[in-house]
């Protein structure tokens, strides 16, 4: 089967639940991962006669958004009802923006692997409330299904975009810059594992070099950029062999399962519900006055773009560095403790980047939830950066800042870790070695000046062994080439 | 005791004539001995009752006595009473009990009302005849052949028997006003926003309005004073200074303009009725107000418009109650489709299946426009023929109702015949203005109400009207027979 000769088009609808501290419209708590049913009150249970109010924070995050993404701010947005059966939406219909969303239309500019950039049109997004959770069978008990209603009532905002997105690396390239983006303004904690962040992936395709759409399908709730790659280039393939085996692409709504990597439909467009929209009487339009947006804009947080270029202005990052931690707003914070700390922004993008970056990815930990603080880090790297350590004995630090032993300084102290710099030290532990070993330092005078290159591995191997560790390698490097000459 | 008015009932209770026990005793016998013949009470809260009035009288011996401390009243059991249970007329509620308090009530504990029980009512309030409850019908207390009018029937029939001297009711369509004019009581719906609809269970959220149900328009003036107020907690209310509604009152009317609307004198209003209003804009003419020929000319949409808008709103209002977390459960339900099904099959009056479904259609994709959007039109034009009204004049005057109390089952097989009950109301409440009804007169030995509509917050100058009127007037004072 080939695949050359399709294009693959793709839009994407992105539910960003918003940092709020309590609901959007009940004064519930939003935090995550409380007790089942603790963080519901009984606006979010929907007990007969409560009334929403609505959270004016989760209004100016939607507007900061617009900002962000130098969108048209819808100053009178109004909020309708969507109207479904199901038990993890207490009142049987969500309320939800259709007519009249916040945000206009936008454009978001992504980066791809080549280098070259793409901006993607944003359609609008809209304000609404998130559904509670149902537990089935195996979550729950057998045989019957359980409602949390903590997360009903969370606030979101639906950012949907025009199919500007022609293949998954686009896809995903724009999902992580919505992702930095609304870090970055601080409106969403970003948390995907914790469904922060969920995407639904509208996907099509059509013979190369036609421009009608073909039918699309959506695959909905995926929470992961892994499950996203997936999930779009399983359902290309699935159009593509449908087409070319005479079938066609029914409209209709998928789900991906990412641990079983299998992808099944949901429901048919002819079993789609008819939401019945209509715009919902207990709430008045949401007037945004000029005065609130200019306040909303004078105040918005650093945006990546600008933040990369201060990086690399002020850090003196390369663009590759400061385009990897200046995305991330929560690895740009660390790394900016860590480089004020340790008074070397480099080697403290370095390890941010690297040891750090690589320790939380294996264990699946979120750079707020790491066991080493950016001060920690800040104290290790200055550390290096002073010669008080070696590289090798830096990574032993490291591991050891993350069990919890305490600061670099205090790791070196207890463990006795501190890099000999002394040169007289070094040169008698030098001379003491080479008296020792002379069998070695015979060899090494009778080879060639190839092989005496090769040899010096080994002194140094005896030498840091009789130090420990603790030598500073560079010098005993310096001062083992200076007395083997002199032997010469 | 009972034939005292609440005004009275303040000055006895603070001159200590009588104590708040004492009467709350003397209502709360009246109930337990008449009301098997009206059916005005679902719930008696005796004990509650008698313990708020023994606090009451403290206070009042204390000398630190609030507004209404020690009054009984009754509230309509469609606002949610903390720890009492709040049926909404409905089966599917008959097992529920509020944790928490509508504003509405908790304005009255504030005040120091003691609370009787909780009124019949029209299911989920979609009735014109109290027949559509859960409980039962009230019959009125005029003839007991008849309805006491809906959806507040319980509550109206309770005031004209006096088994309280004052309850709280709620009107979407004319809930408030027509039961008001069929029991012979005065009753006032405010405008929208005026009173909070927090922990009133909704039927139709843009148009539902709590307000006060009581013999005079004096005490309706005082029962407002309490009930109105500002509240976050109700998106829709208004942030507007509440005024003293007792201090207008006594106001001469002399140069008020009323407008007399030509569509509410028109085919279908019974001769008698009619001549009984004619007759009270008489009295006004001779207090000196004049008298203003006015046209709405889209009153007669307003039952077709109301019927898609309030169903509608009233199809999603309903949804939550499923069965999953509150109210009626259908046994063994065999999985979820069957547990809604059942559920609502089981646990909703025909009425209220009727309007789901009216409501559910209207909005249904390809129907909405043609429904639910010309609806929302009319509405406008509606409003504005009212607004255009109220340059001319200060208050409109017309009948409440076509006719006075009709014969249970008379009504029952033809539900347009029973929408056309609120032809005349209904307008108000899609324009959002308050209206009130006031006994003036009697047809066939049954009440007939004189429906006076206010522009908006000018609820001052509508009870100062009717004040005026039941000052020369003694149609509030009469007395259902067997009653005194």
């Amino acid at each position: 089967m080939s695949y050359s000769g399709w294009e693959t088009v793709i839009g994407l609808e992105v539910h960003v639940q918003l940092a709020t501290k309590t609901k959007i419209f009940s004064g519930a708590s939003t935090a995550f991962g409380a007790e089942a049913n603790t963080q519901a009150c009984a606006i979010d249970l929907a007990m007969p006669g409560t009334l929403p109010v609505l959270n004016k924070q989760a209004v100016h995050y939607a507007v900061m958004f617009g900002l962000a993404i130098d969108a048209e701010i819808g100053k009178e947005s109004a909020f309708e009802r969507k109207n479904y059966f199901y038990p993890d939406s207490p009142k049987g219909y969500q309320t939800t923006q259709l007519e009249k969303p916040i945000v206009g239309r936008g454009n978001v500019e992504i980066k791809l692997a080549d280098g070259s950039t793409k901006n993607v049109r944003i359609h609008h997004a809209h304000l609404e409330e998130d559904a509670g959770k149902s537990l089935h069978e195996g979550d729950f008990r057998h045989g019957v299904s359980g409602i949390d209603l903590n997360r009903a009532g969370t606030p979101l905002i639906e950012i949907v975009s025009e199919p500007d997105m022609s293949n998954a690396e686009e896809a995903i390239a724009f999902a992580k810059r919505l992702h930095s983006i609304v870090t970055s303004i601080g409106i969403c904690d970003g948390e995907m594992s914790q469904g922060s962040m969920r995407f639904d992936v509208n996907v099509s395709v059509r013979p190369k070099g036609t421009s009608e759409l073909g039918t699309r399908t959506e695959t909905k709730n995926l929470n992961s950029y892994k499950f996203m790659e997936e999930a779009i280039t399983k359902e290309v393939e699935r159009q593509i062999d449908l087409i070319e085996d005479g079938g066609t692409v029914m409209q209709e709504t998928r789900l991906y399962n990412g641990d079983t990597k299998v992808a099944r439909s949901m429901r048919s467009k002819e079993e789609a519900n008819d939401y019945r929209y209509f715009p919902c009487p207990d709430l008045l339009p949401v007037i945004v006055s000029d005065e609130t947006i200019e306040e909303l804009r004078r105040n918005l947080p650093e945006l990546p773009d600008a933040r990369q270029a201060r990086f690399i202005e002020q850090y003196g990052l390369s663009d590759y560095d400061a385009a990897v931690i200046g995305s991330d707003a929560a690895m740009a914070a660390y790394f900016e403790i860590a480089a004020a700390k340790s008074a070397n922004a480099k080697l403290a993008a370095n390890w941010t980047m690297g040891e750090l970056a690589a320790r939380l990815n294996s264990q699946d930990l979120s750079i707020s939830k790491s066991p080493v603080t950016a001060e920690q880090l800040g104290g290790l790297v200055m550390r290096i950066a002073d010669n008080s350590i070696s590289g090798k004995m830096a990574k032993e630090v490291f591991e050891a800042i993350w069990a919890g032993e305490g600061s670099a300084d205090q790791i070196i102290d207890a463990r006795g870790l501190k890099q000999v710099s002394d040169t007289g030290a070094l040169e008698k532990m030098v001379v003491e070695v080479l008296a020792t070993n002379q069998a070695m330092v015979d060899d090494y005078i009778n080879s060639d000046e190839t092989k005496r290159k090769k040899k010096l591995g080994g002194f140094m191997g005896k030498i840091m062994q009789a130090s420990k560790g603790q030598a500073n390698p560079q010098q005993v490097n310096q001062i083992l080439a200076q007395k083997l000459n002199e032997l010469l | 005791m009972h034939n005292l008015t609440i005004a009275e009932l303040v000055k006895g209770l603070q001159e200590k004539a009588f104590s708040s026990v004492e009467l709350t005793q003397h209502f709360l016998a009246r109930i337990a001995k008449l009301d098997a013949n009206y059916n005005a009470v679902i719930t008696v809260t005796a004990d509650q009752a008698l313990k708020a009035a023994a606090a009451a009288d403290k206070r009042l011996a204390a000398g630190d006595a609030p507004a209404l401390c020690g009054v009984p009243i009754l509230h309509k059991d469609i606002f949610c009473t903390d720890g009492v249970r709040t049926s909404c007329g409905s089966k599917m509620l008959d097992n529920f009990i509020p944790p928490y308090n509508a504003t509405v009530v908790e304005n009255f504990e504030q005040a120091g009302a003691v609370v009787l029980g909780k009124t019949n009512m029209d299911e989920f309030a979609m009735g014109s005849s109290n027949e559509t409850s859960f409980y039962g019908p009230v019959k009125n207390p005029w003839a007991s052949d008849s309805v006491p009018g809906g959806s507040s029937g319980g509550s109206a029939a309770a005031v004209a028997a006096r088994l309280a001297p004052g309850a709280t009711a709620t009107d979407t369509g004319g809930s408030i006003r027509q039961p008001a004019a069929l029991c012979g009581i005065t009753g006032l719906k405010p405008t929208y926003g005026r009173v909070s609809r927090w922990g009133m269970i909704a039927f139709a959220s843009s148009l539902d309005q709590g307000g006060p149900m009581a013999r005079t328009a004096e005490d309706c003036a005082i029962l407002l004073n309490c009930m109105a107020s500002y509240d976050d907690k109700d998106s829709t209310c208004i942030d507007r200074e509440v005024p003293d509604y007792s201090a207008t009152l006594n106001d001469g009317i002399k140069g008020l303009k009323i407008g007399v609307p030509l569509e509410y004198f028109s085919e279908g209003l019974d001769p008698e009725t009619e001549k009984a209003v004619r007759t009270a804009l008489a009295e006004f003419e001779a207090q000196g107000a004049e008298l203003v020929e006015i046209s709405l000319p889209n009153t007669g949409l307003s039952v077709p418009a109301y019927y898609v808008i309030a169903p509608a709103e009233a199809s999603a209002n309903l949804t939550r109650f499923d069965g999953v977390r509150y109210g009626y459960r259908c046994e063994n339900p065999s999985d979820l489709n069957d547990l809604y099904t059942r559920t609502r099959a089981e646990g909703f009056g025909d009425e209220v299946k009727r309007r789901i479904l009216i409501g559910t259609y209207c909005l249904s994709a390809g129907y909405y426009d043609a429904y639910y959007g010309k609806a929302q039109q009319v509405r406008q034009l509606i409003q504005q023929d009212f607004e255009k009204a109220f340059q001319q004049v200060d208050v409109i005057m017309g009948p409440t109702t076509p006719s006075p109390a009709f014969k249970f089952g008379s009504k029952g097989d033809d539900p347009v015949a029973m929408y056309l009950e609120d032809i005349y109301t209904i307008a108000t409440n899609l324009a959002g203005l308050p209206g009130m009804s006031v006994p003036c007169g009697m047809v066939d030995e049954k009440p007939v109400g004189l429906q006076i509509i206010g522009n908006y917050f000018d609820e001052a100058r509508m009870l100062n009207t009717a004040h005026q009127f039941q000052q020369a007037t003694d149609w509030h004072t009469l007395t259902p027979e067997g009653i005194a």
